[in-house]
């Protein structure tokens, strides 16, 4: 569903990503790991057609992203790590406008506000002003944009950061969940989440892909736990 | 419903939905009736509107930068660009939609200046195809202010920054055509530049608009500019994706 290939980015003088490629198929949860200013997100706003790599390219099922842009955007669930959303607006405002904006009309618009709204737990919230919520509940609110018109591709940045025990737990279950039918990319710095719920690991440090594998084989491999995995391949490999 | 209308109607229900609107109607409804009596509307003697229309482009190329400035630097400061730009919205759809719904805005604005156009019927005969034409340059002015401060709102991240040359462009605009500007002009300039000069500032076709006259040269002027300048803001826009 996702194949990269060579992905090169630069801000000014700074090169953010380095010749990043892998592939990802439908049932897989990847999980994208590495230190602050590794590259994750800008990996991830290229996939989304946000930004336009310097060079390199990428299809989304099926979709170049220098191409077809905007095929690309209709099977991708975005959520930025900042969670973009407008404030001044309601949940409920936000959404329909999303859906406005994704040609979700009519019966299968509150088909899918009915399926959404439990999921993301957000009904009580639903006729507040946005900038009125708490950190937890406007992630979840981003989810729901990003799951709104159920797409093949989930693309998540850090999507349990500032989310409460509870929270983090059903958000990990609903990726679960979710897992089977689509393609997931989740970055995060939670090593746990990465073994609870992610069934292939990419480390990324500085641009440049370190690893590419699964939890399990990493473990086995350092024979430690995926923390201290992470410490010895960030520190070590790329210093 | 299009990516367009959907972008068009939530920046118009955001006008409304904060104080904006509010603030702004307030101001100019303030000061384009005050503005009005005090260019002397009742020492004329006329049961027209000239007074009222005569001060529309400098209390244009004030306000409107104010209602412009957020269009896009509100949406790259806050972040909400990053969704803005990930649903599957064109660049130009997005930047259309933003301006469409600022210039219906402003069109508001104006049509809440009716009061002053029963005066002008209670008070006498007045000429009705003259008003309807101020009313149109009026409307095409503000597009074209517009079509400035949208420009200048995708350049800058900082809404200060973008208000302020946003209305210098504007003043920049309106003064190049004023007849103290050119007379001082013609003293060192040849004719033909002076001339030249003339044809781009927005108040020699707002003048010849809201004289009664409605001629190509004038709607093609501001069409022009307004095509001109939204396409410019696109092109920012796209560029800040392709090298951030």
């Amino acid at each position: 569903m996702i194949s990269i290939k060579e992905l090169r980015r630069s801000f000014g003088p700074v090169v953010a990503v380095d010749g990043v490629s892998f592939d990802a198929k439908k049932g897989d949860v990847l999980g994208f790991l590495g230190p602050n200013g590794a590259g994750k997100s800008t990996v991830m706003r290229m996939l989304a057609c946000f930004l336009k790599p310097d060079s390199g390219t990428a299809t989304v099922c099926g979709c170049d992203i220098l191409k077809n842009p905007l095929e690309v955007r209709k099977s991708i669930g975005y959520l930025a790590e900042n969670v973009p959303a407008y404030d001044e607006m309601t949940v409920g405002g936000f959404l329909n406008f999303v859906c406005d904006a994704r040609r979700i009309s009519g019966k299968a618009r509150k088909r899918a506000l009915d399926r959404l709204v439990p999921m993301c737990a957000i009904e009580s919230v639903y006729h507040q002003a946005i900038d009125t919520l708490s950190k937890g509940y406007r992630r979840r609110v981003g989810l729901a944009q990003a799951l709104i018109h159920d797409p093949q591709v989930l693309i998540l940045d850090e999507p349990t950061d500032g989310l409460d025990p509870n929270q983090k737990h059903e958000v990990r279950q609903l990726i679960s969940k979710m897992a089977k039918d689509k393609c997931i990319i989740v970055s995060t710095h939670i090593l746990e989440e990465v073994e609870a719920v992610c069934s292939r690991t990419i480390i990324i440090a500085k641009g440049i892909i370190i690893v590419d594998s699964t939890p399990d084989k990493l473990r086995q491999q350092y024979n430690c736990s995926l923390d201290e995995v992470f410490r010895k391949i960030t520190r070590t490999k790329v210093a | 419903m299009n990516s367009f209308w959907a972008v068009f109607k939530r920046e118009l229900k955001s006008y409304f939905t904060t104080p904006i609107a509010y603030v702004f109607l307030v101001v100019f409804l303030f000061f384009s009736g005050y503005l009005m009596f005090k260019q002397g509307f009742f020492e004329i003697r006329q049961a027209d509107m000239r007074a009222f229309f005569i001060n529309m482009p400098l209390l244009f190329a004030f306000l409107v930068p104010a209602a412009a400035m957020r269009l896009w630097s509100e949406e790259r400061k806050s972040g909400s660009i990053e969704l803005l730009m990930t649903l599957p919205i064109t660049v130009t759809q997005a930047v259309l939609g933003k301006f469409f719904a600022a210039w219906v805005f402003l069109a508001i604005a104006l049509a809440l200046t009716f009061p002053m156009v029963i005066t002008v019927y209670y008070l006498g005969d007045p000429d009705v195809g003259l008003i309807a034409t101020g009313y149109l340059g009026s409307i095409l002015m503000a597009g074209g202010f517009l079509a400035v401060g949208c420009f200048f709102s995708a350049l800058s991240k900082n809404q200060v920054i973008s208000f302020v040359l946003s209305v210098v462009a504007c003043a920049v605009l309106v003064f190049a055509g004023l007849p103290t500007t050119m007379n001082y002009l013609s003293t060192f300039l040849p004719a033909g530049l002076v001339s030249a000069i003339e044809t781009i500032s927005f108040e020699t076709h707002f003048e010849s608009i809201q004289r009664g006259v409605l001629e190509f040269r004038d709607i093609s002027y501001f069409v022009l500019l307004i095509v001109g300048w939204v396409a410019a803001c696109a092109i920012i826009l796209e560029e800040r994706m392709a090298h951030g």
